[in-house]
């Protein structure tokens, strides 16, 4: 534009708004010529859809724990699904909290206050009218992939499916803290759910002022009562109990408040007996999805191995896979796309000889950390496997055991 | 289409929608919470006892109200019911690889008893009740004695077992940083 003249100039932008007015006008009148709603409204499944009755195993499974109340532990059917999204209805949950609330978004508000220049209250109409992002993410609870739980020790889904992806929609959390004035002093903001036995945690100032979400979306829908409707916190890469579901209040302080579910209830064990506390990012973690315990591979030939990698750093970098359970590993396919703090697919063609074999898959990422065996992970932390049976941010590689007669069960299992 | 109107109808969006610039301004949305609004939030405590509300009790005060509130589902005792864990030791009990509760401050506790119990009706009681027992369940535990006051000054000076035994000693993360306990080694 720097080279027109300024008569050229003035022309050309006279011209445009011209143009502008023309179209917004254009935008009325189709506006205006909208037909009335139709008398029919489509019901049910029409409405909206389910899947096929066919498709009826494709279910979030639990652990058999007939007794707890809490705890509910949903798993995602990790085995069933192809490409990287979960559908929001399979996605994972664990929550501490007595009984799924779904508020109305009418009433519902967000508070962010404490060390701020103007503590603000949004509903939720406000909070959609700032610049919004959507990002896919994966969510990974800590406490996934314990490779001996009781009896979930023999399917992908009851072992890794604490794991789910989707895309989430929302405004940034530094916006909004933005518009409300950070003061200098504050290091943490403690985020707060609003179900009746509100959930709270803390998150560093620099996480929440760096990638953190404040999600009114997942998978293009309003998020699901289960996952947080109306409002989640995300905070990509870490640890799923971060993720603050029904969020009502952002509070700016400067220290972390060593809440229940961070400090008490989260808290590991080191092999030493010393605790482990805010572990936030989640390490770089493949697994096979199919073939995968509980299967049973049909015969001898052509496979595709497939399988899900992620990282709590940034990227996959490369997933390597064994067929002979770790001696020699081979690069796998990624799927397009590779994105970070996202499921990324892997697929690995593979002829099966039909002799006795184990398979399993390596994820780096794109710092250079290598996933271990859970050998080498027990000599990193100079102690034994089994203190990994029950141990929470565990990203060991998962062997799977492929029989001759094609049956896949879980090769850490019969250690 | 020629290019001069391609280039005229991409003006004319632009002008139709003037894009705002982000990092310069606020957008003015939302409203300032009422003092009464923000004094009404759910009290929150830090480990040096910011937050806390006025009021007081002992474990001695707090057996009954654990009786009466609690011990339907945690066991009369705290050693819990075939429905809920108990509460001793206190905090992480999976695996169970320490005497002791990994909880490091007395606050952690209160605020979680006070927050999410009853678990069925939380948020219901007293301060003076969320104190005293906040007081019983640390006396199971064998951190208070029977007769200590509990309150807004001396709850914060309770140490627990674990109090100086976390890694990291000072929780905290920058942009960039990797994770610190579970990193391994690149693989050449
Ligand atoms: C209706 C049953 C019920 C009642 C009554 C109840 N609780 Fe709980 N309590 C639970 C459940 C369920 C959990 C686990 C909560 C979770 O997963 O976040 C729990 C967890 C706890 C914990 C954390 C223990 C741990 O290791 O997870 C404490 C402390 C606690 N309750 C104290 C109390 C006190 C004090 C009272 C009485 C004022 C009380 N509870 C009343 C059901 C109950």
């Amino acid at each position: 534009m720097g080279s027109h003249s300024s008569s050229d100039r003035r022309r050309f932008l006279t011209s445009g708004g011209a143009l502008a007015a023309f179209v917004m006008g254009a935008i009325r009148s189709v506006r205006g010529q909208t037909p009335a709603p139709a008398p029919y409204e489509p019901q049910g499944l029409l409405a909206y859809g389910q899947p096929s009755k066919f498709a009826s195993t494709v279910v979030r499974r639990t652990t058999a724990r007939p007794t707890a109340i809490t705890d509910t532990a949903l798993m995602t059917p990790l085995q069933d699904l192809d490409g990287i999204i979960t559908p929001s209805g399979l996605h994972f949950l664990m929550d501490h909290t007595n009984g799924i609330p779904d508020i109305d978004p009418r009433t519902h508000r967000l508070m962010l206050h404490g060390m701020v220049d103007r503590p603000l209250t949004f509903t939720m109409d406000e909070i959609r009218r700032f610049p919004s992002v959507s990002r896919i993410h994966f969510l990974e609870c800590n406490a996934n992939s314990r490779p001996l739980r009781g009896p979930n020790r023999e399917s992908v889904q009851l072992i890794h499916g604490r794991t789910s992806c989707s895309e989430w929609t929302g405004v940034l959390l530094s916006v909004l803290l933005k518009e409300c004035g950070v003061q200098s002093k504050a290091t943490w903001v403690i985020a707060e759910g609003g179900e009746t036995n509100k959930y709270t945690m803390s998150i560093p100032l620099a996480k929440a002022l760096d990638d953190t979400i404040v999600a009114y979306a997942q998978n293009g829908e309003p998020i699901r009562p289960h996952q947080g409707f109306p409002l989640r916190l995300i905070a990509p890469g870490w640890e799923a109990i971060r993720a603050v579901k029904w969020l009502n209040r952002i509070h700016v302080v400067d220290k972390p408040y060593a809440t229940w579910h961070e400090a008490g209830n989260n808290a590991d064990t080191a092999a030493d007996g010393k605790g482990l506390w805010y572990r936030f990012e989640l390490g770089p973690k493949a697994v096979i999805t199919r073939p995968s315990g509980g299967m049973r591979v049909p015969g001898p030939g052509f496979h595709e191995i497939t399988g899900l990698a992620w990282t709590g750093g940034t990227l996959v970098r490369r997933v390597d896979v064994s067929t002979d359970g770790g001696k020699t590993y081979q690069e796998a396919q990624l799927q397009q796309p590779v994105l970070r703090h996202a499921h990324t697919r892997f697929r690995f063609p593979w002829k099966w000889n039909g002799e006795e074999c184990v398979i399993q898959a390596r994820c780096t990422d794109d710092r250079g950390e290598v996933q271990p065996t859970i050998e080498e992970a027990a000599r990193i932390f100079n102690t034994t496997v089994d203190y990994f049976y029950q141990a929470d941010h565990f990203n060991g590689i998962q062997p799977w055991r492929v029989a001759r007669d094609g049956s896949v069960t879980n090769a850490i299992a019969g250690a | 289409m020629r290019s001069r109107e391609l280039r005229l109808i991409g003006t004319a969006v632009i002008l139709a929608c003037v894009p705002w610039v982000v990092h310069a301004q606020t957008f003015g949305f939302g409203r300032p919470p009422t003092p009464e609004e923000i004094k009404g939030v759910f009290p929150s405590a830090a480990p040096d006892g910011t937050g806390l509300p006025p009021g007081r009790g002992t474990a001695k005060d707090g057996a009954a109200v654990y009786a009466q509130k609690c011990a339907a589902c945690h066991g009369p005792n705290g050693t819990g019911t075939a429905l809920h864990r108990g509460l001793i030791p206190l905090g992480n009990a999976k695996p169970v690889k320490l005497e002791e509760s990994l909880v490091p401050y007395a606050t952690t506790v209160w605020d979680f008893i006070n927050r999410a119990m009853p678990w069925t009706t939380p948020g219901t009681l007293t301060p003076d009740e969320a104190y005293a027992v906040t007081a019983y369940v640390l006396y199971l535990n064998k951190i208070v004695g029977e007769a200590d006051v509990l309150d807004a000054t001396t709850l914060p000076k309770v140490r627990m077992p674990h109090r100086d035994n976390f890694i990291p000693a000072q929780p905290g993360w920058t942009p960039g940083e990797r994770r610190r306990l579970g990193n391994y080694p690149a693989r050449q």
